[in-house]
């Protein structure tokens, strides 16, 4: 029986490297020397197993584009301007379209060749106005916008990503998803809070001056000089909460966190935290420059519209660093040079959907989904011996290579073991003796109708092994699109799903059979099955 | 030879008991419809409405009600405690529909109020959110993924089955473009595929695809019953209990297919020598053994999912218990009467080439 031979070193060889994948995933194996040769690391467990977040972000496309018109608006007015020709302030409006007012409506012709030679602009209306303007309704092409929707998720994602990596959590996975969205899962991690609040923080750092000369009470009425804003400048207090005070700024930013190339915790001479802000070349220069021309005027520095310290320049400073001041913890001071670092949003996000599972519920879930695993499997085997007698043994051999396989495979594959997924195997388990049913039905059948142990066990098999592919098929094309539209945890139900269908058609199809075999192999032709 | 429970020769009239079986069957159905339209829809958990839950485990005793009291002072819309898990877990859930306030508010807020009122210690072991506009999206993707797995199955049960591919290729066009014309109108997506189940019904009945034809109104059978039954209990639906309908989607399927292909051997084997309504019971009998065999082993398994599993897991195997019950259910009592009333095709196909 040469192929019985063949079939049984295949059968091993799968059963091996089945288990080589496995061990690693219990308790003990990985780290002992054992664990050290065999490849792969185990099984992982999902959020909802070991703890930890999941995340879904929504990134404000809307506010992203709005942002980039502007700037474009504003590279329009510096382009105009050059060749002597002058527009009123670019206003963005709904719709990616901004619109610009041109002073001398006899520069029409150059103007409109410079936006078409140096802006992606098209030009979608212009009217003339009173007094020889002529206002513009300026938009950009669809392709151009999906461009910069591209962009921007780019970007998006590599901050988060570095801001994640600097907050130290192991194996985080960070991925685009459809309609704007960005899925961040972090796991294990203990302070969700924290965490939310780094990852969401747009960290759009800005430099303004300070007016002193407004008066804030009428800026508070709603009445601002041309070009100021009024903003709130924190004051940190004893219990950590801040409060506000009202403060006028010069609206165009100076200076912007873009040129900032490193952000540190430092302490001052009272042991208080601040974060020391290094500029790149190009910052430096405009930095020096900027504190030379302002002496004795007060800078603000804002992160996200909130002034975090508006100190009084004192004399130029040169060498391309400035520090954020402002009564931080020192928890605080590194979330925030942590942000600084690792750049800012291109637009803000919103959290669109939070899980977070404390790693005790993930403790008792694998208690209780092993045990209940376990407890299962157990009234099986017995049930089966019961039932089919010396097959009913071997229905149990290739189902405990059944449940080794499935987790030999998820640790090979790299995929993750959910909760569902838990239930996943428990199903399997179940329905891993299906096959093994239908086949043991088929070979009492035929031993009803006479024919001998080892001719039923041939016909039980051939007939049977057709049924058994048909019927586990369409589980498959369940599993599948299960996987194609679920996410996290319904995901790693389908994959066990899938593994436990293939692993049990392998191990009740081919590996009982070669158990039967080699049973019969010695056996006379009349001799007895108990089954 | 081991045990049986079904002696070889049992020859059970499942054609004739078909009348009964579609009486209870539409009595389940009817309730279960009757519950959904009662309660305006199915009830669906934070996964497709949105919203917030909390998960605490608090070490003593107590009920939701107390819990309830406890957090009345936090303020959140919608509120609602319940009872998780088996009883002496201590688990409840804390919901809330608000959209407002952030996650970390309402984490923070509802420690502070179960300190104060609760007088034990407790735990917040899970925090869930989900915006409105993800739900939504949820709800249309899990409804899509039911849809696309009917349409898959019956392509390939008439393709494998009867050898019909191209009558499943056309079937799958003309749904594809019945659901694509009806998308058009901008219905929404629940009706979307209650009408695509309808087509497909109604596409495997006008191309005399029976085996389909059975199979898919089995399997609608099943998701009405369990998700009639899951509104009858006030069950909430959520991404876990749609993971559950598919694999009873895939499982009923399974056993309808194994009843089917041992009812299609006996066609070929005795073809012209035995009524079709006696192919059916000799086939359903035959395969009797095997169904109880394999519906007890998996509904032996989920039960202690059931018992054990813990709170997370608890209505996902009661779905599959349902499931597995009603599955096993249908593919003898209402799958084969269905291919009873329409004949295998391939034998009306020959008798029409002869």
């Amino acid at each position: 029986m040469q192929s019985l031979r063949l079939r049984a070193i295949i059968a091993l060889a799968v059963v091996l490297l089945g288990l080589a994948f496995m061990l690693p995933s219990l308790p003990g194996v990985k780290d002992s020397s054992l664990g050290k040769i065999l490849p792969g690391k185990g099984v992982s467990l999902g959020l909802d197993l070991k703890g930890g977040i999941h995340l879904t972000l929504g990134v404000d496309m809307k506010t992203a584009m709005d942002n980039s018109l502007a700037r474009l608006g504003d590279d329009l007015k510096a382009s105009a301007r050059e060749q002597e020709v002058y527009i009123l302030r670019p206003t963005v409006l709904d719709e990616s379209q901004i619109e610009v007012t041109l002073i001398k409506g006899e520069q029409k012709d150059t103007f409109e060749s410079v936006i078409k030679d140096s802006t992606p602009f098209g030009i979608e209306q212009s009217t003339p106005l009173e007094g020889d303007k002529i206002k513009y309704i300026l938009s950009v092409s669809p392709k151009y916008r999906s461009e910069i929707e591209k962009l921007t998720m780019e970007q998006a994602i590599k901050t988060i990503r570095n801001r994640i990596d600097q907050f130290g959590v192991a194996e985080p996975d960070i991925r685009k998803q459809q309609d704007n969205r960005i899925q961040v899962q972090l796991p294990g991690l203990q302070d969700p809070e924290r965490a939310i609040k780094i990852i969401g923080q747009t960290a759009h750092l800005e430099f303004k001056m300070v007016d002193d000369s407004a008066d804030l009470k009428k800026a508070q009425q709603g009445i601002l000089a041309p070009g100021r804003e009024l903003s709130s400048l924190l004051h940190r207090q004893a219990n950590g909460s801040y409060t506000e005070s009202p403060i006028v700024l010069k609206k165009d930013a100076v200076l912007t966190g873009e040129y900032v190339s490193d952000a540190q915790v430092r302490l001052d001479q009272w042991n208080t935290p601040y974060v020391s802000l290094t500029f790149n070349a190009r910052g430096g220069k405009i930095f020096t420059d900027l504190t030379a021309d302002n002496v004795n005027k007060r800078m603000a520095i804002v992160l996200d519209g909130k002034v975090y310290s508006a100190p009084v320049i004192r004399e130029r400073i040169s060498g391309g660093s400035a520090s954020i001041t402002g009564n931080f913890t020192r928890e605080e001071a590194r979330d925030l040079a942590v942000v600084l670092r690792a750049g800012s949003l291109p637009a803000p996000v919103t959290i669109l959907e939070q899980r977070s599972v404390g790693p005790s519920l993930g403790q008792e879930s694998i208690d209780n989904g092993v045990m209940s695993a376990m407890v299962g499997m157990a009234l099986v085997l017995v049930f089966m011996v019961i039932y089919y007698g010396f097959s009913g043994m071997v229905a149990d051999i290739v189902l405990i290579l059944n449940i080794m396989l499935i987790m030999g495979g998820l640790a090979a594959f790299g995929a993750t073991l959910t909760l569902p997924g838990i239930a996943g195997i428990i199903l399997t388990i179940g329905m891993a003796v299906d096959a093994n049913v239908i086949i043991y039905e088929r070979i009492r059948e035929e031993l009803r109708r006479g024919l001998s142990a080892s001719q039923s066990v041939a016909e039980g098999y051939g007939r049977a092994t057709l049924t058994i592919l048909d019927a586990n098929v369409t589980t498959v094309i369940a599993a599948i699109i299960l996987y194609q539209f679920g996410t996290g945890p319904i995901r790693g139900f389908a994959v066990t799903l899938t593994l436990g269908i293939i692993t049990s058609m392998f191990t009740a199809i081919f590996v009982s059979r070669i158990l039967f075999d080699l049973y019969l192999k010695n056996r006379s032709d009349n001799a007895k099955l108990s089954i | 030879m081991g045990l049986q429970i079904i002696k070889p020769d049992t020859k059970i009239d499942f054609v004739g008991l078909r009348k009964i079986a579609f009486i209870v069957s539409a009595i389940l159905i009817l309730c279960g419809l009757g519950s959904l339209l009662i309660k305006g829809g199915p009830k669906y958990g934070i996964d497709f409405a949105g919203g917030m839950i909390v998960q605490v485990k608090i070490d003593k005793a107590t009920d939701a009600a107390s819990v309830k009291e406890a957090v009345k002072e936090v303020n959140l819309p919608g509120l609602v405690v319940q009872s998780i898990g088996l009883e002496g877990d201590h688990e409840y859930l804390i919901r809330t529909s608000s959209s407002d306030i952030t996650s970390e508010e309402v984490r923070t807020k509802i420690n502070k109020a179960l300190t104060d009122n609760l007088g034990a210690s407790f735990e917040i072991q899970r925090l869930e959110m989900v915006g409105p506009k993800v739900g939504a999206d949820l709800r249309s993707q899990a409804l899509e993924a039911l849809f696309y797995a009917v349409l898959l199955i019956a392509v390939y049960i008439s393709g494998r089955f009867e050898q019909r591919w191209t009558a499943a290729a056309v079937m799958a066009a003309a749904l594809g473009g019945c659901v694509y014309g009806l998308g058009l109108l901008g219905l929404d997506m629940g009706w979307l595929i209650l009408a695509a189940l309808f087509i497909t019904v109604g596409l495997c009945w006008y191309l005399k695809l029976n085996y389909a034809l059975g199979a898919v109104a089995a399997l609608i059978h099943d998701v009405l019953i369990t998700v009639g039954l899951f509104s009858i209990m006030n069950k909430e639906f959520d991404l876990t209990i749609i993971a559950a309908l598919l694999t009873l989607v895939g499982y009923s399927l399974n056993d309808t297919i194994i009843v089917f292909d041992r009812i299609r051997e006996n066609v070929i084997a005795r073809q012209g020598r035995m009524p079709f309504g006696q192919i059916i019971n000799l086939s359903v009998n035959q395969t009797l053994s095997r169904t109880i065999m394999t519906s007890g082993t998996t509904l032996l398994v989920v039960l202690c999912l059931y018992i054990m599993g813990g709170s997370v897991i608890h209505d996902f195997a009661l779905a599959l218990l349902i499931g597995i019950t009603v599955g096993t259910y249908s593919s003898i009592f209402v799958a084969s009467p269905i291919l009873y009333g329409f004949g295998p095709s391939e034998l009306k196909a020959t008798e029409e080439e002869d």
